[in-house]
């Protein structure tokens, strides 16, 4: 088994993770903006009763949006997004 | 349904991508002149690398029944060297002549120097000089602001015709200016540094179909020729017929890329029969 040390030199520095996953990540982030900008266009001012769906999508933002938080975002997100157990 | 993919750098591709790409009605393709990867030492480097796309690369597509049409020029990632540029543009209107070649590109800024400058507006003064059509790279990610306002800036101090200028590259924060001034404006599909299918149709309607064209770029970089086909998926799942994709991915290449004599495929309708009944 590894011992912490051989771990730790394994991860990856703050820096390569950068270097790795900016681009797709930011990526990412325009299709989200373009699915929000695609459907407020479909509703063309029309006020109507939100779908929960999009709701989810911005709580969801928000909680992405708090710098200092535990480091299990992608298990809250996912968590936020199933059905109540 | 017929398709024209108008950047396309097939030396960089595999012989099978033709096929498929045939398979699924892409009928012409346009190869601009492009960075290989590394900086060329040498002129006759950049007259062989025109050879190829000039003379054998369409034999290769020619085989899967796919038209090949190219670009030359010295891209804006090696006009940084001034005195290999020059010493390429010295060469370039021997291929003017040439029965694919349909003009100056894709040129313009990578990182936005003096030296990548001085060598675009040479690069689009040998276009004007020689009655050729002119194609404009634009950079990538955090510098494409910059470098698109310096090539209108360049372009609007230069005796061009807006319509027969392409530029390339554009996403949803630089694609007013150039429409706004009557350049003709592309959509590069990218996996992850350029642009979506999505946002592109996106784009598309926002701004009409005018002077747009939607290209797949595919070259040796992580980038795939069928995220046009993507693109006109959503396209049509959004509701657009089948014209108004052929109008887009068909006849836009076929109205600014016409304008070169030598490109001689035709916009396309389709018509109803209106009777076919059985006697």
């Amino acid at each position: 088994m590894a011992s912490i040390w051989e771990i730790l030199e394994l991860m990856q520095k703050p820096r390569e993770v950068l270097d790795r996953y900016y681009l797709d990540a930011r990526c990412q982030l325009l299709e989200i903006a373009a699915m929000l900008d695609r459907y407020d266009r479909s509703r063309d001012g029309v006020v109507e009763s939100q779908d929960k769906r999009i709701e989810l999508m911005y709580e969801s933002l928000a909680m992405l949006a708090e710098r200092e938080t535990t480091p299990n975002r992608s298990e809250r997100l996912l968590h936020h997004f199933s059905e109540p157990v | 349904m017929q398709i024209i993919q108008p950047h396309y750098h097939g030396i960089a591709r595999t012989t099978q991508d033709y096929e498929r790409m045939a398979m699924s009605g892409v009928v012409a393709v346009a190869e601009p002149a492009f960075w290989a990867g590394f900086d060329r030492a040498y002129p006759e480097t950049f007259i062989d690398y025109f050879r190829q796309i000039s003379e054998f690369e369409p034999t290769r597509a020619a085989e899967y029944g796919i038209r090949h049409f190219c670009w030359v020029g010295v891209n804006p990632k090696e006009a940084e060297n001034l005195r290999l540029s020059f010493e390429v543009l010295e060469k370039m209107p021997e291929f003017f002549s040439q029965p694919t070649v349909l003009g100056v590109g894709e040129i313009g800024f990578h990182k936005t120097t003096k030296n990548e400058e001085q060598i675009f507006e040479a690069q689009v003064q040998l276009a004007i000089d020689h009655n050729q059509l002119i194609l404009i790279h634009t950079p990538h990610l955090q510098d494409k602001v910059r470098g698109t306002q310096r090539t209108l800036d360049v372009l609007r101090n230069m005796n061009v015709d807006p319509q027969r200028v392409w530029i390339d590259h554009v996403e949803e924060h630089t694609i007013r200016a150039p429409l706004d001034a009557g350049y003709w404006v592309g959509f590069t599909l990218y996996p992850i540094t350029k642009c979506s299918p999505r946002r592109a149709v996106d784009m598309l309607e926002l701004y009409g179909h005018e002077r747009i064209l939607v290209n797949s770029s595919a070259d040796w970089g992580p980038s795939d020729p069928f995220t046009l086909q993507e693109c006109i998926q959503d396209f049509r799942r959004r509701g657009h017929s089948v014209q108004e994709s052929i109008e887009v991915f068909h006849n836009n290449p076929c109205r600014f890329l016409g304008q070169c004599s030598k490109f001689d495929i035709n916009p396309v309708r389709i018509e109803t029969i209106e009777s076919c009944a059985v006697s």
